[in-house]
């Protein structure tokens, strides 16, 4: 049942000898240690596990690790170039849009998945994009803010 | 099981004298007991053992704490205190929250008690911190304390600048020092950071998924554990059939009780091997459900408790002019806390070290140790996040199963619970009934108020309006709710305000009064008078003003721990379907001293937005223990579009004694969207949350 993927992860090459069904969260939380990844329904509705796989954002709870095969995922950890972080990570702490943080990391990456997907998108439009992520500390005006001023200078 | 969030400080344990030991150089400061701080001692607070500060060799402070960080933000705040009394900036604090090995013994992190309360010990322990390093100086310097001053972690002659000692060089090769017995504190206008916006210390964390929480400890060889569910909570287990996993391999099974789980180290493993188990349970009867559990309560022949009382309520009812009598309903709601339950445990020389995502860290302790007949210092709870807790994380359910798991295998173990588990073994927030009698004079004030609130707490329910005759009680019967209830953030208090507030409405209808004069005229308390008057000038109220048709405003006030809450919003209501969209909030609070109005200002959101849930869509539906809500699909909170504009303006007073501010915001939220449906469209609400099929019927029954 074993099987070798091959895959991009956080801009590294990576190939592992796994069972194509298991759970792409799973895989990305224990097997490669990368628990900025959350799990928080296991259903594909609440976005804290959120990945982007080829800049598009997916629920990694609902994938397995051979929808990546040959694709390139990158998760809240390989954002950050370096110390350097990417405008969003930034945004987010200028404008304090968190509390708990556990929703951060899949707020994040969805809303960069977003933008990659259309820069241009208005206030109305990223509310609509972002409402399947829920943060149950109530910072959904705040992440929006933070979200707003990223796209300005993604775009800028 | 048995949790522990009745007590206040329970003593220290011994081997806290080790841990004093264990720390390397650097200067540890103890706090002494009694010293009042906005009147606040601690009595049973043992002197010895208390450190809640180190001053280490390289400058940095450690700030030690048994408060956990969920989201509210004390690991910002108290830093604040700290770095405001010791002189240091405040990025040069490090926060060691919960760990019971670690940490002075805390009760547990909840009911907004750590700002008030905890906050002045931290100042009084570095303000005793600051004193020694004069004293030190002076030693060091050859200066008498009184021509020193400190400043960034540097004691100075105010003679000479130049002529100064850091902190660092103090503590090099320093082991313990005792405190001094009055450390003087700062003048509120000697302030350089309480009172001061500060953005939240763990952003950085947070937003590169460094934060840790206790399902974020991936140790080697460790499984993870899958266990056995029934539908109903309150399921006993009769048997298990395991002949469809017997062929797994490295799966491993632990039997303890009622606890039957399967354990892997893959976690997709585990679970399909629990899917394959066979169970049998014995269920009790159901003894009602979320439709019929109001009449289920009237007929429990619940038993009266009177909570205040005053002047005569049958007198008053008898010379008043107008009489309402009313009953309010809200159902169950559930913490939803988007991580769930976890815990992470590693067994090792007969000690169980662990991380639990916990408000309680020593309760945990002692539960766990208890459940496992282990003394309580073989038992080590460790610093993590919380991914939120809301009251729902202080009961210790999944520490106790992993710590059962873990004693019998010989690798860690993780349980993280499902989505499902986390609502099947919630602690709701309880369903209940309030019923309210009143009614005005000819005067046009309120002459009497008979309050009985039905299976919930009296917080928030006692009467801070000018009543001559009124009387509250609580009501309930040991047993009675068919689900687990707990603490949810500011227990009680939203089913009170949006009973009490709903009802003031009427009677200033039935005065024929704009409801926010109506409650400026049977007010007397100045602490709830001036938040009102601040919300309503924010909001640009007007007496008797009407908005855009389809569109309503309301007002509603609270108090919790103390703090007062006045609220306004503006809604719009669709008649045709029954939607309710809140547009805009905007809240007053006087809260004492605001230690960090930045991230204040962020809890008042949050309990607002939160607030939302319950106001319009949050409802636990169950039969019996069979809980149907079980995750986010059939169990809606707030969302991003859910989510209006909101403002906050604070009663500031930098002079008094600092308030909790993660709870007050939420309480107003039911009442103040159900006296703003009521002017956009007439239609009273009396049950939460409000659906549209509820506003919908409301608004055939006396809508305009």
């Amino acid at each position: 049942m074993q099987n070798v993927i091959q895959f991009k992860l956080n801009n590294q090459p990576m190939e592992l000898k796994v069972n194509g069904n298991a759970n792409l969260l799973w895989v990305i939380r224990y097997l490669l240690q990368l628990t900025g990844t959350k799990y928080g329904c296991g259903t594909g509705d609440c976005g804290a596990c959120t990945v982007l796989v080829n800049k598009e954002p997916i629920k990694a709870c609902m994938a397995y690790i051979e929808d990546v095969e040959d694709k390139e995922v990158i998760t809240i950890e390989g954002l950050a170039k370096g110390e350097d972080l990417h405008p969003m990570q930034k945004a987010f702490i200028e404008k304090d849009a968190m509390q708990c943080g556990f929703c951060t990391p899949g707020m994040i990456v969805n809303a960069i998945g977003l933008l990659n997907a259309n820069p241009g998108l208005s206030p109305e439009e990223l509310k609509k994009g972002m409402d399947q992520n829920l943060c149950r500390c109530g910072s959904y005006g705040r992440i929006l803010a933070a979200i707003s001023e990223a796209s300005e200078r993604m775009n800028g | 099981m048995k949790t522990y969030i009745n007590e206040t400080d329970g003593p220290v344990n011994k081997d806290r004298r080790d841990f004093l030991k264990k720390l390397g150089c650097g200067v540890v400061v103890v706090f002494s007991v009694g010293t009042p701080i906005y009147g606040i001692t601690r009595k049973s607070v043992l002197e010895d053992f208390n450190a809640y500060l180190r001053v280490k060799e390289d400058g940095r402070v450690d700030l030690f704490t048994g408060k956990v960080e969920m989201g509210q933000g004390v690991c910002t705040s108290l830093a604040q205190v700290l770095a405001e009394e010791l002189e240091v900036a405040i990025d040069k604090v490090d926060m060691i929250m919960g760990d019971t090995e670690l940490c002075p013994f805390d009760a547990g992190t909840w009911g907004s008690m750590t700002t008030p309360y905890h906050d002045p010990l931290i100042r009084a322990a570095a303000a005793e911190a600051r004193e020694v390093f004069i004293k030190m100086g002076a030693e060091k310097l050859g200066i008498p304390q009184k021509r020193l001053k400190v400043e960034n972690g540097v004691v100075y002659d105010t003679a000479d600048r130049n002529n100064n000692v850091s902190y660092a060089e103090l503590t090099k090769g320093k082991k313990v020092i005792k405190g001094v017995a009055k450390p003087k504190l700062k003048g509120s206008s000697d302030f350089r950071i309480i009172g001061k916006p500060v953005l939240r210390l763990d952003a950085m964390q947070k937003v590169t998924g460094k934060a840790k929480y206790a399902g974020d400890v991936t140790l080697s060889g460790m499984l993870h554990a899958r266990i056995k569910r029934p539908e109903a909570y309150n399921a006993k287990l009769v048997s298990v059939d395991t002949s469809a996993i017997e062929n797994i391999n490295g799966l491993e099974t632990v039997r303890d009780g009622d606890l039957f789980a399967v354990l892997h180290e893959s976690p997709d493993v585990a679970q399909q091997a629990i899917v394959k188990v066979k169970a049998k349970w014995d269920t009790p009867k159901a003894k009602t459900d979320d439709v019929k559990v109001f009449d289920y309560f009237k007929d429990s022949n619940p038993e009266e408790e009177e909570f205040e009382s005053g002047g005569n309520v049958e007198e008053g009812r008898s010379n008043s002019t107008v009489v309402l009598e009313e009953e309010y309903y809200d159902g169950y709601k559930a913490h939803a806390s988007i991580e769930t339950h976890t815990a992470t445990a590693e067994y090792k020389d007969g000690k169980l070290t662990m991380w639990v995502s916990t408000q309680t860290p020593f309760g945990t302790r002692r539960a766990v140790a208890e459940a496992l007949g282990l003394p309580q210092d073989k038992v080590h709870i460790r610093q993590s996040f919380l991914g939120g807790g809301f009251g729902g994380k202080i009961y210790n359910q999944q520490a106790i199963e992993v710590a059962k798991i873990a004693t019998k295998v010989t690798k860690p173990v993780q349980l993280i619970w499902s989505r499902k588990e986390e609502f099947l073994y919630d602690r709701f927030r309880p369903a209940a009934v309030v019923k309210i009698s009143s009614g005005i004079n000819t005067e046009g004030k309120i002459n009497f108020w008979n309050y009985n609130v039905l299976f919930a707490g009296d917080r928030g329910a006692k009467l801070f309006y000018e009543v001559p005759n009124y009387k509250g009680v609580t009501s309930s019967r040991k047993d009675t709710h068919p689900l687990q209830t707990g603490a949810w953030r500011a227990p009680s208090n939203s089913t009170n305000t949006f009973a009490r507030e709903s009802h003031i409405d009427m009677l200033a209808n039935a005065a024929k009064m704009d409801p926010v004069e109506f409650r400026l005229k049977c007010l007397k308390n100045p602490r709830v008078i001036k938040p009102l008057k601040a919300v309503a000038d924010k909001f640009g109220w007007k007496p008797n003003m009407t908005l855009d048709s389809g569109r309503g405003w309301g007002v509603a006030l609270g108090e919790d721990v103390n703090v007062y809450v006045a609220m306004m919003a503006e809604v719009e209501v669709d008649r045709i379907n029954g939607d309710v969209k809140v547009r805009r909030v905007v809240c007053s609070q006087d809260m004492g001293q605001v230690v960090n109005p930045q991230g204040t200002r962020l809890q008042v959101e949050g309990g607002i937005t939160m607030g939302l849930g319950y106001a319009l869509t949050e409802h636990v539906r169950f039969e019996g223990g069979k809980v149907k809500s079980l995750n986010f699909s059939d169990y809606e909170i707030a969302r991003f579009s859910t989510t209006p504009e909101i403002e906050t303006v604070f009663i500031d007073d930098m002079d008094s004694q600092p308030l909790g501010g993660g709870e007050p915001s939420i309480i107003c939220v039911g009442a103040v969207v159900g006296n703003a449906i009521y002017n956009a469209c007439g239609a009273r609400l009396y049950q939460m949350p409000f659906t549209p099929e509820r506003v919908l019927a409301a608004i055939q029954k006396g809508g305009m």
